[in-house]
């Protein structure tokens, strides 16, 4: 399937990737607890100089402000019935915005998780999850997305729904996951099981990898343990710009503009190919990174104490690939494990 | 034999080995068997606040500490906590019914604009297992709604829940709302979720911020410990 990611790809050896959405939409004067793709009607000029700040950085890819816009999360604000109308609206304003670049900019549509355990183990059944799933990426579609991009999931069985769906909108796809809990997601997949898990998938994605979790650091143990883990697919990496404090009722992630430009590099050197940021990733830092990544040669895969000296420590001694993590209590009692 | 490990009668196992068996059966998320085991000891004699604590707390103490070192995960918390839930609905009115000690009383909430409650759950059902009340107020939160239930249901600690950067500064006109009130002191405020940290939770003046479930038990114990001693010295 011909679409603009993967005619970049075929041009390109690195992508660069944009940055946050949720904290540059405070910084523009979102208020906590209101819904973001509400802008996306609402204040359309903010959320177009919001994609026009990752694309003037020297963004490759940028995505659109749609991540909670799914009939589960938008139902908090009682816009459940709007899912459509702000998934196509945010893929509206991204394409004018690509299209006015005069490069070529992959407006890349956002989906995020459903917030919702999937069953067995929760209440989310897998046709409630694709219907969900194929509402958005309908929506998406309809607004001119070149590709659709799920992101921060936790549970292997959502991000197969999600590629299922994508199917039945027939839009190409690039999947990443939040590694935010000892290296692993919070359903305790390590990076060699997403690879395996991607590689099982019908409807295969352009690109897999990691958004968010923990910080820099961590990001790339994640993407080395993807590397070694032999994908078929480019790796995607989107790091936070380090971790949140709190100044006067705003979020500030205290990484600077120098240190994701180490970062950006670093990525592509543990063996990314698309690289950008995740929360607190401002089109400073964006600008800091394309420059970074233009003017660094590509080095030598680093090692994780290469990692940690440029970015800090992990999170977690193992991230559960080496086999060096933590061993489970002794059992006490005589019946075998079931 | 070698279906020995498989046959094991839980009716026909002493005290010791029955909390033992129990344990594990907690840890692999075992509801039926968590449900039989309580049963047998209560039939024994056992009162139902001992079920509890020896049995019950004691097993979910182990679920605890291994899922705050990254060796169980999500799906097997939920599972444990779900078993241990199957023992609780047999004791719970037979706990009120002898009066047993209370530990402490939680209300917990994911902050407006929120809807992750997967962690939240979990402290939740923790906290349960540790011993602790809870009254769980779902999702989307308004300051409203948390200072009425704090106050409503007379309880001990205020827990917090967010997933989202977007939200988690909410929590902050939560604690403000309750200082305006001067109630904030009368509360232990914890906080969770996972773009949050340390810093965060003293930032926005919460008493802490709890990285997991089993860290915001252990929290919750020793606060408690701290406040019914502040008590008694003033008393």
């Amino acid at each position: 399937m011909t679409n603009a990611l993967s005619t970049l790809l075929e041009t390109r050896d690195w992508l660069m990737a944009d940055g946050a959405t949720g904290t540059n939409l405070f910084n523009m004067g979102l208020m906590s607890g209101d819904a973001p793709e509400m802008w996306n009607v609402e204040e359309t000029a903010k959320i177009t100089a919001l994609y026009k700040g990752a694309a003037d950085a020297g963004s490759d890819i940028f995505l659109t402000n749609s991540f909670g816009a799914n009939a589960s999360r938008l139902k908090l604000h009682g816009a459940q019935g709007r899912v459509h109308e702000l998934n196509k609206a945010a893929a509206e304003l991204g394409r004018e915005v690509a299209d006015a670049s005069g490069r070529t900019v992959v407006v890349a549509g956002s989906v995020g998780p459903t917030g919702e355990i999937m069953s067995p183990m929760g209440t989310l059944t897998h046709a409630r999850a694709v219907e969900m799933f194929h509402e958005q990426a309908e929506g998406l579609k309809a607004g001119g997305a070149d590709v659709l991009w799920v992101e921060t999931i936790s549970a292997a069985e959502e991000f197969r729904a999600a590629a299922e769906a994508f199917a039945l909108a027939d839009m190409p796809w690039c999947g990443t996951m939040s590694f935010d809990t000892a290296g692993r997601t919070m359903m305790g997949l390590t990076s060699a099981e997403m690879v395996k898990t991607v590689t099982k998938i019908a409807n295969q994605p352009i690109a897999f990898g990691a958004n968010c979790g923990v910080g820099a650091s961590d990001l790339l143990r994640t993407v080395l343990g993807f590397a070694a883990a032999g994908p078929t697919a480019p790796i995607i990496a989107k790091g936070n710009a380090g971790i949140p404090k709190y100044h006067d009722g705003h979020i500030h992630y205290d990484g600077t503009p120098e240190l994701m430009a180490d970062y950006a590099v670093l990525a592509r050197d543990c063996g990314a190919t698309i690289i950008g940021g995740c929360c607190g990733t401002t089109p400073e830092h964006l600008r800091a990174m394309r420059d970074a990544l233009e003017t660094r040669p590509k080095g030598p895969r680093p090692t994780l104490d290469a990692i940690t000296e440029v970015l800090g420590g992990f999170s977690s001694a193992s991230d559960g690939t080496d086999g060096a993590g933590p061993v489970a209590a002794p059992r006490r009692g005589r019946r075998r494990r079931p | 034999m070698s279906d020995e490990d498989h046959d094991i009668i839980l009716s026909e196992l002493n005290d010791e080995d029955l909390v033992a068996q129990m344990f594990d059966d907690l840890y692999d998320g075992m509801k039926e068997e968590i449900e039989e085991g309580v049963n047998i000891l209560i039939a024994r004699g056992w009162p139902p606040y001992r079920v509890l604590t020896e049995a019950l707390v004691g097993g979910m103490t182990i679920v605890g500490h291994d899922f705050r070192d990254g060796i169980l995960f999500v799906p097997e918390v939920l599972l444990a906590a779900n078993a241990m839930k199957g023992g609780m609905f047999i004791l719970k009115p037979l706990l009120i019914a002898t009066g047993a000690p209370r530990v402490g009383k939680m209300v917990i909430g994911t902050v407006k604009g929120d809807i992750h409650d997967i962690g939240k759950n979990l402290v939740g059902m923790m906290m349960e297992g540790a011993g602790f009340e809870v009254v769980d107020l779902g999702i989307n939160n308004a300051v409203d709604a948390y200072i009425d239930a704090l106050l409503a249901e007379d309880a001990d600690i205020l827990g917090m829940s967010a997933l989202l950067t977007t939200t988690m500064p909410y929590m902050k006109v939560v604690i403000d709302t309750m200082i305006e009130k001067g109630i904030r002191d009368d509360y232990i405020v914890m906080v969770g979720g996972a773009p949050l940290n340390e810093e965060f939770g003293k930032a926005i003046g919460a008493d802490a911020y709890c990285r997991d479930a089993a860290v915001a038990v252990e929290t919750a114990k020793t606060l408690i410990a701290r406040k019914h001693n502040q008590g008694a010295a003033h008393a």
